[in-house]
């Protein structure tokens, strides 16, 4: 969706503010929805796409005001009430519906260096034919989907070349709309600068996205 | 639990309602968002525990995690290490999740790592335009600015601009190459090593490493100077 978070290119976003000494965290609140989305990630299939996608849904206006945690809570609230794990009641009440199944067991502590040195690879042991290969011309698809997609506005229509192969990798297009994940090949393309943005800028710069297939088209 | 208590949270359980029907339909009409995420968070860890879902400690050993052990010191290892071997720093660029799991760093949001080197006559600085991606394994999770709007929408239109608030003006002829974060790779920036460290160790080199300059707003300096961050 052409949402406030593709934000690649736009003016007037202020100054870049830096904070000295910056805690990794600055309440306990964010800690623990940071700890919740990891924790709860056993019992489900939740995708981060699933996630960003909620986060693009918020309107513009509330997600430039609010933070990353804040934006993941109501992101993940969301996901969890749609999982079946939870009712929205019972997000509501904060307590366990009476009678409603108790799952066990959760991650415990112990698991956790494990759990977060496996992460969640998004690549596929599957046969795909690449369509294009490094040192090739593409174009990327000027398209205007209404979903969940990772292709930036400011690079559609415009022409690149295949800088290098990531490997086949889950579609997230696809996946996030439940249409499967449609596993193919994620290519790094580099944009020329002026490209993208015209005269002003350097003639040398360059700026690399990570596309998939379906993003893109030969020249 | 307070009658005010439990009018709040069924308030909000309308709201992530609400939110689910926005979801559906594409609105864009107002969306009321709870003024207090501390008592919500409160509300959905105690939900979640009670039904067994997860488990308090394990929360607590995520954040201990990402607090005190996975950081932008095992970003400067794995820089290091290239620095003093060069076998070792062949392989970081030729497979840079492989060549980082041999020190030990692997796992969410590091599963697909490639490392882009620094030259004399090129720049690499990372960002992610379309939300937030960050090499954690190596670099722990990103600063404020990292996710903030003015960050992400300047990098690719403007990267020397950026540079240049980050104290980093570079020559018209050193090319920038900006990686955009939209899939799930993440990149780590391989910083030049600094004139005059010749006689250093891998231990000493690896104090020196920043993580901004790993990000690639800043260049690794040698004597020590600026920002330690």
């Amino acid at each position: 969706m052409n949402g406030i978070h593709d934000m690649g290119g736009m003016h007037g976003m202020g100054p870049i503010e830096r904070e000295k000494n910056e805690p990794v965290f600055h309440a306990l609140w964010e800690t623990r929805i940071f700890a919740l989305r990891r924790a709860i990630r056993p019992w489900t299939a939740f995708k981060g796409n699933a996630n960003r996608y909620k986060i693009e849904l918020i309107p513009p206006d509330e997600q430039l005001r609010l933070n990353y945690y804040s934006k993941n809570v109501i992101g993940f609230s969301q996901i969890l009430a749609e999982s079946g794990l939870v009712t929205a009641a019972e997000i509501g009440s904060g307590k366990r519906a009476r009678g409603s199944a108790k799952a066990v067991p959760p991650l415990k502590a112990d698991q956790v260096p494990a759990f977060l040195a496996k992460g969640s690879p998004s690549d596929r042991n599957v046969n795909v034919t690449p369509r294009f290969q490094a040192g090739q011309r593409v174009r990327a698809r000027n398209i205007h989907p209404l979903g969940h997609t990772r292709l930036p506005r400011y690079a559609r229509g415009k022409l690149g070349t295949i800088d290098r192969d990531h490997g086949v990798q889950v579609f997230p297009d696809t996946n996030v709309a439940g249409l499967g994940e449609k596993p193919q090949h994620v290519y790094s393309v580099r944009f020329p600068a002026r490209e993208l943005w015209g005269e002003q800028a350097s003639p040398r710069d360059a700026v690399y996205i990570d596309m998939w297939d379906d993003y893109l088209e030969p020249v | 639990m307070s009658t005010t208590r439990r009018g709040f949270l069924t308030t909000a359980g309308v709201a992530a309602a609400q939110n689910a029907a926005h979801a559906q339909a594409h609105s864009h009409d107002h969306q009321a968002v709870p003024s207090d995420p501390a008592l919500r968070v409160k509300a959905l860890e105690s939900l979640l525990v009670e039904k067994g879902l997860v488990n308090r400690a394990a929360l607590d050993a995520l954040v201990d995690s990402y607090e005190h052990k996975i950081g932008p010191r095992n970003g400067a290892r794995v820089v290091a290490r290239a620095w003093v071997d060069a076998a070792y720093k062949q392989r970081l660029l030729a497979d840079g999740t492989a060549a980082i799991a041999e020190l030990g760093y692997t796992g969410e949001q590091g599963e697909h790592m490639v490392v882009v080197k620094n030259t004399p006559n090129v720049h690499n600085m990372i960002v992610c335009t379309l939300c937030s991606c960050y090499p954690w394994p190596v670099l722990g999770l990103p600063p404020v600015w990292y996710k903030s709007a003015p960050y992400r929408s300047r990098s690719v239109i403007d990267p020397r601009g950026v540079l240049r608030e980050f104290g980093l003006e570079l020559p018209e002829d050193v090319e920038v190459r900006v990686w955009d974060s939209t899939a799930e790779v993440r990149y780590l920036v391989l910083p030049d090593r600094p004139a005059g460290t010749e006689n250093l160790s891998e231990e000493a080199l690896a104090a020196l490493v920043t993580r901004d300059s790993m990000v690639g707003v800043a260049k690794v300096a040698f004597p020590q100077t600026g920002d330690r961050v």
